[in-house]
């Protein structure tokens, strides 16, 4: 019963995989499909809890795989930063794709499967599970490329003009960004003979100094890109807005929080002196800004998120590189609060989209009166967003801002300026959704048509009074004249179950920032994770 | 560690001319090059794995073994390279079949951005139409019969 529970760990990546195989199979099979996918999921996420409370209890749960020992072999590891992000990204995982099995029915009927949406997004999750668990540099690039390799698919599903234009720009970054991955891995090998984690942080400090901060700026640099931080950013917010809604989400709440991961543990594991802790600082002030920014510039509810996702990625950042325990506490909690709102705020852009047919905002109104149960789907997670109290936004930044004070040097004290001005920057974002699609009526149908291109007698504006490009929008396959429809509630339901879950971390937030900060310490320690790898190997 | 300076020179090379190539414009060149860059990675690996000649099996003979973890680090890489490469060809195809060219394309925001500083405009969001917004006397959507049940 002991050595099953111990192989545990090997069921979040695992099971999706087994899960895709299987919905293959039934690849004509809508119904089946389905099924297997929730079950698959529904199962990861049970192991994934039992996981963190495993972890928790007893330290980290490690598992060679095939036998071999660590330094060999693959071991996959859970401790509680693992495992706490495992679980809320399953459980994340888990209300997409309802809502996607909603939105499939009610798009194209009950009996169409999308035959590789199913097994597609399964190997997704199993990528995401492989690159939080994995001990080592070589397995963590496998489980970025299993990411990759099935948000390549997802970002052109149905391969449309403006799918296939955002998709190529992702995908050439994504392979820029894996040949890096994959320059930093062989350095590093070179440097120490191994790519294990936990062996690794026992021999970089034997290294010198300079040779050292290579690899660890390679490895930063590969990573930032995943995680879309400041100079690496500018790719997202050409990339997202075109997926269908349930993809944006997936992709909003776990993709960059995967590149998130790999920098927190890469820095508190193998490099935890900081060399580079004041071009991190700098890196997340310019993310948080700029992205907010970008965020307020635009007028299209899908870019807007995206840039606002670009801006808090900032903020995990600030609590990696204050690299204090309380910091780095904010920062596990923020990397949860905000998977979980992210993918919310996308999930109702997707519903808005269904109600009315766009999600531009010169063309959006009145929603309030249209659908008030829409408006209050967008409104809490928005206000989350933004970190009003008590939202556990607002708790989240509490932290990080308490924990930049107490360095009490300049730089961090410039961050903190800079979180704060970016919070109520990130207000006026969100309210500018509020007011421009739910609030004010809608606006003039004559203001709809495009207005053709003539830089001399249009001022620029290629695509209707707004000047956003309405190309990349997604050419919607839904019926857009909903007058008097309700919502559909299989596309609703998950949606509201997320925006419980966000609440639920509010009204949970005391349990859950002591995990946060008992996996900071763990962080901190280190030699559990050290002992957990090579200790039984 | 010893080092073979020629498979260093060809890693060089081979890396060299693949980033030349991802800077084109033409989907099909930057996939040509990144699968030049690739294999170049691929050779990198088996230049840190130290002195070639060796078999990689353990206890096959006495002799000493060479490193079999980069290969197998190279092997999966290959394999990576190859399905990536596979689905770039086809995203080059549908590309071409879609516009006629697999040129990469800026993006449009972009495009009107520049457009738009060279023929001095503000911004969209610049937008007077916020500021005249009804605060009071909104009625409602016209649309909406004062009898409707107001849906969800």
């Amino acid at each position: 019963m002991n050595d099953l529970l111990d192989q545990l760990v090997l069921a979040p990546v695992i099971l999706p995989l087994l899960g895709a195989g299987l919905c293959l199979a039934f690849g004509r099979f809508a119904a089946p499909q389905r099924i297997i996918s929730i079950i698959t999921l529904l199962a990861v996420v049970a192991s994934a809890a039992v996981l963190l409370v495993r972890a928790d209890r007893h330290g980290p749960q490690s598992f060679n795989v095939g036998g071999w020992p660590a330094e060999l072999g693959i071991s996959l590891v859970a401790d509680r930063l693992s495992s706490l992000l495992l679980l809320i990204s399953t459980l994340v995982t888990l209300c997409v794709l309802l809502y996607s099995i909603g939105q499939g029915i009610v798009e194209y009927g009950r009996d169409s499967p999308l035959s590789v949406f199913y097994p597609t997004f399964l190997v997704l999750s199993a990528g995401v599970s492989n690159a939080f668990l994995s001990a080592d540099l070589f397995n963590l690039f496998v489980g970025f490329e299993i990411l990759l390799a099935s948000s390549y698919v997802l970002i052109t599903l149905g391969g449309t003009e403006a799918r296939v234009r955002s998709g190529t720009i992702y995908i050439i970054v994504s392979l820029a960004s894996s040949a890096l991955f994959l320059i930093a891995i062989a350095s590093v090998y070179a440097a120490t003979g191994t790519v294990n984690f936990a062996q690794l942080a026992l021999r970089l400090p034997e290294l010198p100094d300079a040779t050292a901060t290579m690899l660890q700026l390679m490895l930063l640099l590969t990573f930032a890109v995943k995680a879309a931080v400041f100079p690496l950013s500018a790719w997202l917010p050409d990339s997202y807005p075109t997926a269908p809604a349930p993809v944006t989400a997936v992709f909003a709440g776990l993709l960059t929080k995967v590149g998130v991961y790999a920098i927190l543990r890469t820095q508190t594991l193998m490099f935890p002196t900081h060399e580079l802790r004041t071009m991190l600082l700098w890196a997340s002030i310019l993310t948080m800004v700029v992205g907010i920014l970008g965020a307020v510039a635009q007028s299209d509810i899908k870019r807007v998120l995206s840039f606002t996702l670009v801006s808090h990625i900032g903020f995990m950042l600030f609590g990696i590189a204050l690299g204090t325990e309380l910091g780095v506490a904010g920062a596990i909690f923020y990397i949860v609060h905000h998977i979980t709102v992210q993918t919310t705020l996308f999930l109702v852009a997707g519903l808005v989209e269904y109600r009315s047919g766009t999600t531009n905002l010169d063309r959006l109104g009145g929603l309030a009166r249209l659908a008030p149960v829409l408006a209050v789907m967008f409104f809490v997670p928005a206000m989350n967003l933004a970190g009003i109290p008590p939202f556990s936004g607002f708790l989240g930044k509490l932290a990080l801002l308490e924990a930049g004070v107490d360095e009490a040097d300049w730089l961090a004290l410039v961050a903190v300026a800079a979180s704060v001005i970016t919070s109520l920057l990130t207000l006026y974002a969100v309210a500018k959704i509020w007011n421009r699609a739910f609030w004010q009526p809608a606006g003039d149908p004559e203001d709809d048509t495009p207005v053709p291109f003539d830089p001399q007698v249009q001022g620029g504006s290629l695509h209707g009074r707004s000047g956003v490009s309405t190309a990349t929008q997604r050419e919607t396959t839904w019926k857009t004249d909903t007058e008097g429809e309700r919502l559909p509630s299989r596309m609703a339901v998950p949606t509201i179950a997320l925006g419980l879950v966000t609440v639920a971390l509010t009204v949970f937030a005391a349990p859950l920032f002591s995990v946060a900060e008992r996996a900071a310490d763990e962080l901190h320690e280190r030699t559990p994770y050290i002992e957990a790898v090579l200790g039984d190997g | 560690m010893t080092a073979n300076l020629i498979l260093i020179i060809v890693v060089g090379v081979m890396v060299a001319c693949g980033t030349t190539l991802v800077l084109e414009r033409s989907l099909t060149r930057i996939l040509v090059g990144f699968v030049l860059i690739g294999n170049g990675l691929n050779v990198m690996f088996l230049v840190v794995s130290g002195p070639a000649g060796a078999a990689p099996i353990l206890g096959l003979s006495g002799d000493p073994m060479a490193d079999p973890l980069p290969q197998a680090m190279a092997l999966t890489a290959i394999v990576i390279t190859l399905g990536t490469t596979a689905f770039g060809l086809a995203l080059a195809y549908r590309a071409w079949q879609l516009t006629g060219t697999d040129d990469v394309q800026d993006d449009l925001e972009d495009d009107l951005i520049r457009r738009r500083a060279e023929t001095d405009q503000v911004s969209a969001t610049f937008d007077e139409a916020d500021s005249e917004l009804p605060d009071e006397g909104y009625a409602g959507d016209a649309t909406l019969e004062p009898g409707d049940e107001v849906p969800r």
